[in-house]
């Protein structure tokens, strides 16, 4: 496996981005907008809100916030990945990629790649700008700085990583069986579910996200889930296929 | 099937929708896995995943469907192949002037591929498949759905090719295309039906006839033919008559000359036989 050949694919990738409005909407515009309504929020309780929120519902509640970015991370990677595979269908441009001196796994990891690292940029920018505008909120009430602390860095350092890669999968596997960019967003973004889902979850006592042990627990299962799903992306993506069975 | 294609030739591969041209070409290129048989491309075997990446590097291919990325500038797709390929600046850069410049797209580089005409396409899917000089170019179907002037740009460029002494396997369905263009041809329809030069694919079905056209045919004249080729077939059809004759290019002379001899006026003699639309059609039907 040749990184060099799989960057060269992502850097054509990241080219075609370019001049994509609704990826740059996605990558830039979508994050930005959770992080102003997320830190508008923190900052309208401090401020305009009817009573005063209390430094311990502060601490529940900015946990909960970043944990949106954690969705986020599903998300991102859904515009991504399906104009990224999907869209070299639709232009036909898969053959004469696959004749290249390519292997199939390096391709597939510079798609990866492609849909990975902007993904990881957006969700980590704008979380440490929110981190950074929640800080400065809710200095004055904490006394101390809350953020960066250690569950936020587990959310944001290791399960936001694990759940862009597991969106990127779903999204690969998705896209071998559509030839619509749109459809394959629509069926790629199912995977928002079970992310939110883990949010809801917890939020009604279902799922334990209490303390980072926690958190690390639900980032064992999503790496477990990505081995698999890795298992089955690689058996799909086969240049066979890809010329003779993927629609 | 079995074949063999030499170094520098322009090799035709005719057949039908759905003969088995393009999955035969997917699998020379690497593209699809082969099933059964053997198959070799220079030193390297198909099939084989060693070897495989080394076919890719050495071959240049055309697909039947372009597939440029579109919005991206000609300059940039070819960039991202030159690159693929292993090619090094400033090497790729000079190549990629050089193709675009023969197939005087040039003044377009920085132009989206979307905005180009479907001749203009293909031609920048030809740059894309020679960008790294390869010693072999598969190409699909490069003229299908071009109109007769951008073939033909094609087809000027496919037999600059070719002076190049660059090895080509053409898939086409456009007989005229073939003939004109390939050193030899096969027929294909889901078996290798003939191989050979295009001549010896238009004599395959039928020999050659000699006809002569004179002021009125004599039995004298038709006599005088018969006694020079006594193993000829005459058959006579108006003011005109035909000889059936082996090699029948060279003895038009002698028969000119006989029917001269025999007091007739030619006012037309020339070698009509077979044609390769013939023998495709023949073969072709055959096997339906």
């Amino acid at each position: 496996m040749r990184f060099s050949q799989a960057w060269i694919v992502a850097s054509k990738d990241f080219a075609m981005f370019t001049k994509k409005r609704n990826i740059l909407y996605t990558i830039i515009i979508f994050p930005l907008m959770i992080t102003g309504l997320l830190s508008g929020v923190t900052w309208y309780i401090q401020h305009k809100g009817s009573g005063s929120v209390s430094p311990a519902e502060l601490t529940t509640l900015l946990p909960a916030f970043t944990f949106f970015y954690f969705i986020l991370a599903a998300v991102i990677p859904t515009t991504i990945a399906s104009y990224s595979i999907v869209g070299e269908k639709v232009e036909k441009s898969m053959e004469p990629l696959l004749a290249t001196p390519t292997t199939d796994g390096e391709i597939l990891l510079g798609k990866g790649v492609a849909a990975f690292v902007p993904a990881i940029l957006a969700v980590l920018g704008t979380s440490a700008l929110f981190m950074g505008l929640c800080d400065a909120f809710t200095v004055g009430k904490l006394g101390y700085y809350y953020f960066p602390n250690e569950s936020s860095a587990v959310v944001l350092f290791l399960m936001v990583p694990l759940g862009v890669v597991v969106s990127v999968e779903w999204n690969v596997l998705v896209s071998s069986r559509v030839s619509d960019v749109r459809i394959a967003q629509q069926l790629g973004s199912l995977m928002v579910l079970p992310f939110a889902g883990i949010y809801v979850g917890g939020e009604i006592g279902l799922v334990p996200l209490g303390d980072t042990n926690d958190l690390l627990m639900i980032a064992a299962v999503l790496a477990f889930i990505l081995l698999v799903m890795l298992y089955a992306v690689q058996a799909i993506f086969q240049r066979d296929a890809i010329l003779t069975r993927w629609k | 099937m079995s074949f063999s294609v030499s170094e520098g030739e322009v090799f035709g591969f005719l057949g039908p929708n759905g003969a088995g041209k393009t999955t035969t070409v997917r699998m020379l290129c690497c593209l699809i896995s082969k099933t059964s048989g053997e198959a070799r491309i220079g030193d390297y075997d198909v099939g084989n995943d060693g070897d495989s990446l080394r076919i890719r590097k050495m071959i240049g291919v055309v697909p039947d469907n372009v597939g440029l990325y579109e919005a991206l500038s000609a300059y940039k797709n070819l960039d991202i192949y030159g690159r693929l390929y292993g090619c090094p600046e400033p090497r790729r850069g000079e190549n990629i002037q050089r193709t675009l410049t023969m197939l005087d797209l040039w003044d377009k580089r920085d132009a989206p591929a979307g905005t180009f005409s479907k001749g203009m396409k293909q031609k920048l899917a030809i740059a894309r498949a020679l960008i790294h000089e390869p010693q072999v170019l598969f190409m699909d179907e490069p003229t299908a759905s071009l109109d007769p002037e951008a073939a033909k740009t094609v087809r000027d460029f496919i037999l600059d090719l070719k002076k190049e002494k660059r090895t080509i396997f053409l898939n086409t369905h456009n007989l005229d295309e073939a003939q004109r263009i390939c050193d030899r041809i096969a027929i294909l329809n889901t078996k290798l039906m003939a191989t050979g030069t295009p001549e010896d694919l238009e004599r395959m079905v039928g020999s050659r006839k000699i006809v002569i056209k004179v002021e009125r045919v004599s039995d004298v004249m038709l006599d005088a033919v018969q006694k020079r080729f006594p193993g000829a077939k005459i058959s006579v059809d108006g003011v005109q008559f035909a000889v059936e004759l082996p090699d029948a290019e060279t003895k038009t002379p002698d028969i000119v000359q006989a029917v001269v001899q025999a007091g007739g006026r030619v006012h037309f003699a020339g070698v009509v036989g077979s044609t390769l639309e013939d023998t495709y059609l023949k073969l072709v039907r055959s096997e339906q």
